[in-house]
């Protein structure tokens, strides 16, 4: 049966024909495409990457870029309705969606030249070319500053010497942003990020095996050893890690909508589930205690739904601040993994089963709860956000 | 080639339809609204046989209500270059009158094809694509499943019992669409937005009376709770018992 989503507080209302008519056709595809076959590819731990030119042919790449780099021109509500919709397929499709748009396509539209966005923009647009960031390494994970990649000029070239972990589609990708440090190792103002070739000569990329999360996506580490590139594989943003870090607010803004999404598959299952099966001769729905469940659940997801939306509303309005997307995700993501707790207990034996839904998402969201700036890091930054005082600072 | 589809708004077949007050029409508030699932097919062929000349246009006329502009839109975002809303404040359920007023607007369009999906999935009249095709005398060739348009002229199949039936036809022509046509397309979200831009006429118009009218609509009958007639293989006699005799379906 095809996904009727989830709107108690008919949210529906406050979303305009264009923004409807993206979720609807998003929301359809993944019912037909992904549905189909998503858990088959969790369980085998592969990325559906047959899944790739059909939604590059929909436009989901970057679909909030513009119209003239080959992209889809919509605003952001639309473009979270999109992450919305491909988390409540798998989180592993909507990562590939994020790194692709907000961590790859993004930086090269904000901070590229005019070259490097028409030489890379519509090929990632298209699918025809796969992009991943990399920004984390092995020991620098919330502390990107000290991150400890390097970038020198050797005469017409950058070299680039370091390691990279935990890279979605790293070993997929055709092109890889790679953030290091042109100056010294204590002076993260000097991070500079650089399109490197996957196929350069001393990049390598190795899956990251064992995974019992994020099973359907490619998470990767990389490594670069005496890496020659040209001269204009610069980045030219010349704030340091700042760069880095609007990308990431690009990124956690889809997570947030995403985080919705997973939810909603829980919710919806879970009460299907409570609806049907019978146990001391009656729904188990009819029971107070799931009563409770999807109650708390419903209530979660409508208050995330409509923070999303004005998230949302205020970025489009361009006065969106990185700490309100820092709110949205980390509200989000954690009111999805109770979602989809919930759901796998209210399931009881069944719920442990690939071919439900709940214990995936479950798996899946505790990397979601992880990246993208952990569920923790995001308290410190709304910690500092209301006490002028950052945790941070030592 | 110009080329009209004509599309409806229906409610979506997974919405959960409740009767209105007045028992005659259903409750539209809460329920999804698509485009017809049959006119996808129908757009699909349109935007195909477009594709194909590498020239022409296809025009989407939808007969409704001012929210029908949304439908005639997500033609618009498949691939359609212009919409023409026919606004009615209750197009009702008689398919004359509906006909007659698409075949007013269709006569002027000066169209090599006019395409309709083979029924709409609320009132499943199945009535209007060759009642229009009539009121233009037309030569109509319904619930086809295979098209082919060269020189002028067509060639479409339709599945009859136990076979396939190749009809032949002049253009101008009037054709409805059967599941298995095609595969509609998803319309890519630029699309969406583009459709925005494309043009879309309303023009308001009246319908004659017609000759039918609704009574009253009635929800299906509640399917009955099941029986266990047994476990094990000592129920099997009992259940074969049951179903030869009583659900009669061996």
């Amino acid at each position: 049966m095809p996904f009727q989503g989830v709107d108690f507080y008919n949210v529906e209302s406050l979303l305009s024909g264009e923004e409807r008519a993206v979720r609807d056709t998003v929301r359809r595809w993944v019912d037909e495409e992904v549905m189909p076959i998503i858990s088959e590819h969790y369980l085998k731990g592969e990325f559906p990457l047959q899944l790739v030119p059909q939604m590059a042919e929909l436009g989901m790449f970057g679909a909030n870029l513009p119209e003239e780099y080959g992209c889809a021109g919509l605003n952001n509500v639309a473009y979270g309705l999109i992450m919305q919709e491909l988390e409540r397929g798998d989180s592993g499709l909507r990562s590939f969606a994020s790194v692709q748009g907000a961590l790859v396509m993004y930086p090269i539209y904000a901070y590229g030249t005019e070259e490097q966005r028409k030489e890379w923009l519509p090929k990632l647009a298209s699918g025809e070319v796969i992009g991943c960031f990399g920004l984390t390494e092995p020991d620098y994970g919330s502390n990107p500053a000290g991150l400890i990649t390097t970038a020198r000029e050797d005469g017409d070239r950058w070299v680039l010497n370091g390691a990279k972990m935990w890279i979605t589609n790293g070993s997929t990708a055709h092109v890889a942003v790679i953030w290091a440090k042109t100056g010294g190792l204590d002076d993260p103002d000097s991070i500079r990020g650089f399109l490197v070739p996957t196929d350069a000569k001393g990049l390598s990329a190795k899956d990251q095996v064992g995974k019992l999360s994020l099973r359907a996506s490619d998470t990767s580490e990389l490594v670069l050893e005496d890496v020659r590139i040209p001269k204009d594989h610069l980045l030219p943003c010349g704030e340091g890690l700042k760069c880095a870090m609007m990308c990431l607010t690009q990124a956690r803004y889809g997570i947030a909508w995403g985080a919705v999404g997973a939810a909603m598959a829980c919710y919806d299952e879970a009460v299907s589930f409570a609806k049907n099966r019978v146990m001391f001769d009656r729904p188990v729905g009819g029971f107070q205690i799931q009563q409770v469940r999807l109650a708390q659940m419903l209530t979660e997801i409508t208050k995330a739904q409509l923070l999303c939306l004005q998230l949302g509303r205020l970025k489009d309005s361009g006065k969106v601040t990185h700490q309100q997307v820092s709110l949205a995700k980390r509200n989000n993501v954690d009111m999805a993994c109770e979602c989809a707790r919930e759901a796998r207990r209210l399931l009881g034996a069944s719920g442990i089963l690939g071919e439900y839904q709940a214990m995936r998402h479950l798996a899946n969201l505790e990397s979601v709860y992880t990246y993208e700036g952990t569920h923790d890091i995001h308290s410190l930054i709304l910690g500092e956000a209301i006490t002028g005082l950052s945790a941070f600072a030592g | 080639m110009k080329i009209a589809v004509c599309i409806k708004r229906v409610p979506d077949s997974e919405a959960r339809i409740k009767i209105g007050s007045d028992g005659k029409e259903i409750d539209g508030s809460g329920v999804k609204f698509v485009l017809n699932p049959y006119d996808e097919y129908a757009v699909e062929e349109a935007l195909k046989l477009k594709g194909a000349a590498g020239a022409g246009e296809v025009v989407a006329v939808s007969l409704g209500t001012d929210a029908a502009q949304e439908t005639i839109r997500t033609a618009l975002a498949m691939g359609a270059d212009r919409g023409i809303l026919l606004k009615a404040d209750n197009a009702g359920v008689d398919p004359l009158p509906a006909a007659r007023v698409l075949a007013a607007e269709l006569g002027e369009g000066g169209y090599d094809l006019i395409l309709l999906g083979k029924l709409a999935i609320d009132d499943y009249s199945q009535a209007v694509g060759t009642m229009v095709a009539e009121l233009l005398n037309l030569p109509c060739v319904s619930a086809i499943t295979h098209l082919d348009i060269t020189d002028g002229k067509g060639k479409a199949e339709r599945e009859i019992e136990g076979g396939v039936e190749v009809v032949e036809f002049e253009l101008p022509a009037v054709l409805t669409a059967e599941k298995g046509l095609n595969e509609p397309r998803y319309p890519a979200l630029r699309g969406i937005m583009l459709a925005k831009k494309k043009p879309l006429e309303v023009k308001d118009v009246t319908l004659d009376p017609g000759g039918l009218e609704v009574l009253k609509l009635a929800l299906p009958a509640e399917r009955k709770a099941g029986r266990i007639v047994g476990e094990g293989p000592e129920a099997v006699p009992a259940l074969l018992d049951a179903l030869r005799n009583e659900a009669k379906v061996l």
